[in-house]
């Protein structure tokens, strides 16, 4: 088979699929539907049939691996319910009906969440303590999105952030700062905002929303910080820029219990407990609002509704700053420096603004996320962390919210429990003995491959990313050896 | 924006000037203590100090191996390999399986055994780390000819976690063993308390042939000639006849080849290699190609014994070392001062990234 032939083939099967898509009128024309016809039909029918062709192709999937589940149906109603009736053509609130609905599916998911079916392979629905941990991923995938997605800066050392924001939550709501007696009893505490702390155990105990606060503050400016000498580094020096920092700041964590005598980080024990997040007990008993997280009986889940507040505000600032003139400057400089430059676009300013906000919703991130764990501990922060983040704004599709959103979800449902589940299941159907979670940056690295190759634009794509990458940027490409290789594919 | 900025945009570009003033203030001062860090160990315990810096040098010379395949690519495609580490590691393994199981090599092997082992396994580690590296090359890199930067970025460290999984899958998460010591460890001298082994030089002596092979290769040969050409200016080099193509799959063979020999060295040096390793000392590799200048070939070897130095001195040495807690930051805080105050490195040419 000559190298002509082997191209031709290529090039059909690489077409086969969307040639089975735009195939589909001509099937439909000839059983008497048209695409004329289709198009005639009020928009509510149309919606109907997509609906109903939705549940039949669920159910056909779920039946043979969970028979009939009546919490399915349900399942089905309220998806309908929101995509089938033109909750559009309502005037002034009719666009956000869905993605309220949506979000009131989210919000209520800790009072229904146990009485949900198993899915299949992937197992059963995420608990509320899992789900306060994919919260906290897609909250830092939303802040790495700025910096990777808004503004093209590859930043591979996102977890400094993370522990920066832990470690900065920690100091301030544990006893790490108490210091010694000879008798045992601690000499310094001090007391500001904080819910049900013993005097008798020292420290510094800040109320945890203000240190929510505080610690993005003081992970934005170490970020800015690192960003001022880096940022005028282009592309790929900057990515090792900041994969050194990731790697020397867990490093400073775990030897920080003897930094010149100081004990800062406690070593590799880790800070630990924290106080509880709370309202304090007056706004418990005037407006009922819960006292302290930590003894509730449904602790996990006002985590998850906190953390549910959390991520709406990042995703609503996120959102906001894309479409800003601050946006639109990071999405020239993203395209082309130079012409950006030229535009009177301040680079490094901008570029430094995109690190500090990214920084800053890092380091919220990470403080949620000590304090919901009640602990921070070096041993949570590895390169590993880093690329599982960049994946997940790979996947979803870099720039674009929504879908960062959906695969930060996706991808922290599958490193909670999912991949294990999937693991045991093709094991015992084809009876391996593989341990799936041993590889499962291995998986990640296979998922972020095939992304970048085929699909560079991740599963829910940014009109204009896509764009970038279909037609070439004005960056200067990384090699453009198009001559002996057969396509000229950077020559249009 | 535009407007209101210009003012606080003088004042960023003034600390710029000013940050880059410092620069050479602060790298001659870190330098000057640096010296006389050295020089108080050197007074308190010669023999420390000597056999650390021996150490050094061996520890430099094998950092030199998989710097030149960092700096080879590099100067080729301006793409940072992060697979190149782990293509290091996999030759570990590799050499491992072929000097155990293949030609039975215990510890303490008559020399009539152990040399064409070494030998053999070398060859066969270079070739399969060639192929790999080409294959990664060809697999994850070539598709993203017209894609943005940092694409071919991305899909580099998605090679390094996978081939990280490779070594999982093959030799399991744990620490791969060889029969210790597998080189003579016969005392050649000894300073103060402290010998010098057989095995400290073997790889050192190992370590010179492969770096003289590779400087003809670069410097002599018609393929090296198209190698340096197309790292000048590819369409250029194109138009001369070369077959661009051909020249990056051969960098990234030569390249891998180098990894392969770091890998055997490695494994019998220290005798034990982990899956994850290779991302670890392809960094500290990574640095070294940086410090002696990227796309520079003595540079790399000059930068890679100094890394070797510096992670020796800093284990070994009595009075006020960090200790090896600390390697990583040390190592990783040289590779930010270079890139941030001098990213051409000590012999390098200033390139467009750092410009």
């Amino acid at each position: 088979m000559d190298a002509e032939t082997l191209r031709r083939l290529r090039q059909q099967a690489r077409e086969l699929l969307p040639s089975i898509w735009h195939a589909r009128w001509a099937a439909l024309g000839a059983a008497g539907l048209t695409e004329e016809r289709w198009h005639g039909w009020p928009l509510m029918y149309r919606r109907a049939v997509i609906a109903g062709l939705v549940g039949l192709l669920s159910l056909a999937i779920l039946a043979p691996f969970s028979g009939f589940d009546p919490a399915a149906i349900y399942t089905w109603l309220v998806f309908a319910a929101l995509y089938v009736p033109p909750w559009e053509r309502i005037p002034l609130v009719g666009r956000y009906i869905p993605a309220l609905g949506l979000l009131a599916v989210v919000v209520t998911y800790p009072f229904y969440n146990d009485k949900l079916y198993t899915l299949p392979i992937l197992g059963s629905f995420p608990d509320i303590h899992t789900g306060v941990v994919m919260l906290i991923f897609v909250m830092m995938a939303v802040g790495l999105n700025i910096v990777v997605g808004y503004a093209g800066l590859l930043d591979l050392g996102y977890v400094a952030f993370y522990a920066l924001g832990a470690y900065s939550a920690a100091w301030f709501t544990s006893v790490q700062f108490a210091g010694q007696n000879p008798n045992g009893s601690p000499k310094r505490f001090w007391h500001f905002g904080s819910i049900d702390v013993d005097k008798a155990l020292g420290g510094i105990h800040v109320s945890p929303w203000i240190l929510l606060i505080v610690a993005g503050i003081f992970t934005s400016l170490i970020g800015m910080l690192i960003g001022l000498p880096t940022l005028r580094l282009r592309g790929d020096y900057l990515a090792i820029v900041t994969l050194g920092f990731g790697e020397i700041l867990p490093q400073v964590a775990r030897n920080g219990d003897n930094l010149f005598g100081q004990n800062l980080t406690n070593g590799p024990q880790g800070i630990g407990p924290l106080d509880p997040l709370g309202f304090g007990h007056t706004l418990h008993r005037v407006i009922g609002l819960p006292a302290n997280y930590q003894i509730a009986a449904n602790g996990d889940d006002l985590y998850f509704w906190t953390g549910i507040v959390l991520v709406l505000i990042t995703v609503f600032c996120s959102l906001r700053l894309r479409g800003s003139r601050l946006g639109r400057a990071w999405v020239a400089i993203r395209e082309d420096e130079t012409a950006a430059s030229a535009m009177g676009i301040p680079l490094m300013r901008t570029k430094t603004l995109a690190y500090a906000i990214g920084a800053f919703i890092g380091g919220v991130a990470g403080a949620y996320f000590a304090l919901f764990t009640s602990s921070a501990n070096p041993d949570s922060f590895s390169l590993n962390f880093s690329v599982f983040v960049l994946v997940m704004v790979i996947l979803g599709g870099m720039g674009n919210v929504w879908g960062v959103l959906f695969g930060a979800a996706f991808l922290a449902y599958l490193d909670q429990g999912g991949l294990a589940t999937t693991g045991s299941w093709i094991n015992g159907r084809i009876g391996t003995h593989l341990e799936v979670q041993k590889y499962e940056f291995g998986i990640y690295g296979v998922i972020l491959l095939i992304v970048m190759l085929f699909r560079p634009h991740g599963l829910i794509p940014e009109a204009r990313r896509k764009m970038e990458f279909e037609i070439g940027v004005a960056d200067e490409p990384l090699y453009d050896a198009v001559v002996g290789s057969g396509h000229a594919a950077g020559a249009e | 924006m535009v407007d209101t900025a210009a003012p606080r945009m003088d004042a960023l570009g003034d600390l710029r000037k000013r940050v880059q003033h410092v620069g050479p203030l602060v790298g001659g001062s870190l330098v000057l203590l640096l010296i006389v860090w050295l020089a108080i160990n050197l007074a308190k315990d010669p023999a420390t100090f000597t056999k650390a810096f021996l150490i050094g040098v061996t520890n430099g010379s094998v950092y030199a191996l998989v710097a030149l395949g960092y700096t080879l690519v590099y100067g080729i495609l301006e793409l940072i390999n992060f697979a190149h580490g782990d293509v290091f590691m996999l030759g570990g393994m590799m050499s491992a399986t072929m000097m155990v199981s293949v030609f039975n090599i215990g510890s303490g092997a008559s020399a009539g055994t152990l040399w064409p082992a070494l030998f053999g396994s070398l060859a066969v580690a270079m070739v399969f780390c060639g192929l790999l590296n080409a294959s990664i090359e060809r697999v994850a890199y070539r598709r993203l000819r017209t894609a943005p930067r940092l694409a071919p970025l991305i899909t580099a460290i998605a090679m390094s976690f996978i081939l990280q999984n490779v070594g999982i899958a093959w030799k399991g998460p744990n620490y791969v063993s060889l029969p210790s010591p597998i080189l003579p460890h016969g005392t050649i001298f000894t300073v103060g308390k402290n010998a010098y082994h057989w095995d400290d030089l073997i790889v050192v002596l190992l370590t010179v042939p492969v770096l003289l092979v590779l400087i003809w290769l670069v410097q002599y040969t018609k393929q090296g000639k198209a190698m340096r050409a197309t790292a000048q200016d590819r369409e250029a080099a194109a138009m001369m006849g070369i077959d661009v193509n051909r020249t990056i799959s051969f960098t990234f063979l030569i390249a891998g080849g180098l990894a392969g020999s770091a890998g055997l060295i490695y494994a019998v040096y220290f005798t034990s290699i982990r899956f994850d390793q290779g991302f670890q000392l392809g960094l500290f590799a990574f640095t070294a190609a940086v410090l002696g200048g990227i796309g520079n070939l003595p540079g790399a070897v000059l930068g890679a014994l100094f890394i070797g130095l510096v992670q020796s001195f800093n284990n070994t040495l009595g009075w006020h070392a960090p200790g090896s807690d600390w390697t990583q930051s040390i190592v990783f805080s040289i590779l930010i001062l270079i890139l941030v105050f001098r990213p051409e490195g000590i012999l390098g040419e200033r390139t467009p990234e750092g410009g």
